[in-house]
């Protein structure tokens, strides 16, 4: 019940600073999430570090969902340690171009996870200052974290998903 | 090619600046990284470093896993208390199946944590005392990280690699020897700690070559994202076991030690009293385990739970859910679940997505030796070659969790 009460505090500030730019809210296992769009996600961070004491920069990482118009999200997790609350926020980027505003001017911390985001699915952060690949070597060519590249040989039918009825 | 092996070779003939390659192996690394250095003198003027050497991909092997194939890729994260790692998917999946344990399997998932917790931070110690010219150090206290490993080997089959557990439980109960050989450890290794902290706590030399080197501030620590007990050691008391307590840490009675100026003494102390504090905690989970009705190491969620063999051969629903599991057929709820528990080195969060298939959508591993490592580099700029070594064994990188 307490966590819902600070949820909607959050919910409620972020929505009178940004209006309809905070969309899609949801609340999966009492975690805070909510979507928002890449010309206004800098400032939301600042916001959230800065007003609303999300001082620390957890984790930040792509899911890749092929066939969508934007179809790659990059997920940011942030966490307030004086209040215990914990905000979940999402930005849909298009595959074809999947850039967005780096959040190192924010965090330094950010500097690797963007690198290890942009080496998995290519998300391309503007402005930041080293993006490089970090974990695979530079020739590599592709984007291994992204749907259309198997893991195991493709040809292999024991595997497929028709044969459960999904 | 700008290839990943940043190799700066000075072609001014007029420069004073040494390059050095420290790795990627090197044995005062302890682990496959490396980081080019550029020297005046002893003294490090820049460095870059670069990871990747043993990245395996998990993330992706994981989307094609079901759940609970996973454990034994999270065993390799950081492989020097594999079973945090272990606990910590299960408790992910469990938190998305909305399994509610039994407090007996949370006591006892609290004695293996912890145990692999101080054997964590013995490998982290003694290698401090080791890279600060002390093997004696690191010779009294390592048999007691081997002791660890003989009770993990009771109560799993394993050593270090230990996939220990199932989604739901544990797959056995602990047995006498495995209970004999907590009690034995916990009369032991106080003993055996005390002397270790005897040897280098107060030591002249050891604190001229840890105290004020590689100071932190809290403020640089939380912008670059550490967690764990180089957080802790700036000062900043975040504990996941406190904060956010998963798994019946709330019934326990234990302090979060913090230090003052995050140097590399700071860290040493930091641990060493998480040591005497997961001593604390085993011996109250050992209490309380006497009070819980016996018998009882899993949840009761026969869909969730692989049943004993026995069950499967004999058993109608027992070979169903046996094969349901095992193809990864089992009902999960469509759902997105961030789960941390407090791994050696800091936060270790699983963020887990799953679209009702037979294996995660996506599965991302917050690890923290990747977080805490990037600013090794810029932390090293003007430090000493012999003190960024220690700073980097006090900050007890572990090439598996930084890699993935």
């Amino acid at each position: 019940m307490e966590e819902t009460t600070l949820n909607n505090n959050i919910l409620a500030k972020l929505s009178d600073k940004f209006g309809e730019k905070i969309t899609a809210v949801s609340e999966p296992y009492g975690l805070l999430t909510f979507v928002t769009t890449k010309d206004v996600i800098v400032n939301v961070l600042s916001y959230l570090k800065g007003e609303l004491k999300f001082n620390f920069l957890t984790d930040i990482t792509a899911v890749h969902y092929p066939g969508k118009d934007h179809g790659i999200a990059v997920v940011y997790h942030l966490h307030n340690m004086v209040e215990k609350a914990r905000v979940r926020i999402k930005v849909f980027i298009s595959e074809q171009n999947p850039t967005i505003p780096t959040a190192t001017t924010v965090w330094k911390g950010a500097n690797w996870m963007e690198r290890e985001t942009y080496d998995l699915f290519g998300v391309k952060f503007e402005g930041h200052p080293d993006l490089r690949r970090i974990l695979n070597m530079d020739d590599l060519g592709v984007h291994p974290m992204l749907k259309q590249y198997p893991l195991e040989d493709p040809n292999r039918v024991d595997k497929k998903d028709e044969f459960f009825g999904r | 090619m700008n290839h990943n092996h940043p190799v700066f070779t000075d072609n001014d003939p007029q420069s004073e600046l040494v390059t050095l390659n420290l790795g990627p192996t090197h044995p005062a690394t302890h682990g496959v990284f490396q980081n080019v250095l550029q020297l005046d003198g002893e003294r490090i003027v820049s460095g870059v470093s670069t990871i990747g050497y043993i990245h395996r991909a998990f993330e992706k092997i994981a989307e094609h896993r079901p759940f609970y194939q996973i454990t034994p890729l999270t065993d390799r994260l950081n492989y020097c208390s594999s079973p945090i790692n272990n606990m910590g998917w299960h408790m992910t999946v469990e938190k998305l199946l909305n399994i509610k344990m039994p407090k007996r399997v949370d006591y006892l998932r609290v004695i293996i944590m912890e145990l692999s917790r101080i054997s964590d931070h013995i490998i982290c110690n003694t290698i401090i005392g080791q890279d600060t010219g002390a093997t004696t150090t690191f010779l009294y206290l390592f048999q007691f990280r081997e002791h660890i490993y003989e009770i993990f080997e009771e109560v799993c089959g394993a050593r270090l690699t230990t996939n220990i557990g199932r989604i739901g439980g544990f797959e056995r109960d602990f047995n006498e020897i495995a209970f004999t050989k907590i009690n034995k450890f916990l009369k032991e290794f106080p003993v055996a700690l005390r002397e270790f902290e005897n040897l280098l706590s107060r030591n002249r030399i050891f604190i001229d070559r840890t105290a004020g080197v590689a100071e932190v501030t809290k403020e640089t620590a939380l912008e670059y994202s550490w967690t764990g007990p180089l957080l802790r050691a700036t000062g900043v008391d975040y504990d996941v076991r406190v904060s956010d307590p998963y798994s019946s840490y709330q019934d326990f009675d234990f302090e979060v030690p913090v230090g003052t100026s995050g140097d590399i003494y700071d860290r040493y102390l930091v641990r060493n009293e998480e040591m005497w504090q997961s001593v604390r905690i085993i011996e109250q989970a050992i209490e309380k385990l006497k009070s819980e009705p016996k018998g009882i190491f899993h949840a009761d969620v026969p869909e969730f739970y692989l049943p004993p063999k026995q069950e499967v051969y004999n058993n109608m629903e027992a070979l169903i859910y046996h094969f349901k599991i095992v193809m990864g057929e089992i009902d999960a709820p469509k759902a997105e679940v961030y789960h941390a528990v407090e791994g050696g080195n800091g936060e270790l969060g699983f963020y887990l997505i799953n679209d009702g298939g037979r294996t995660p959508y996506r599965l991302h591993f917050r690890r923290p030796s990747f977080v805490n490592y990037q600013m090794f580099a810029p932390m090293s700029e003007g430090m000493l070659l012999s003190d960024a070594i220690i700073n980097m064994s006090s900050m007890n990188i572990i090439a598996g969790e930084l890699d993935a």
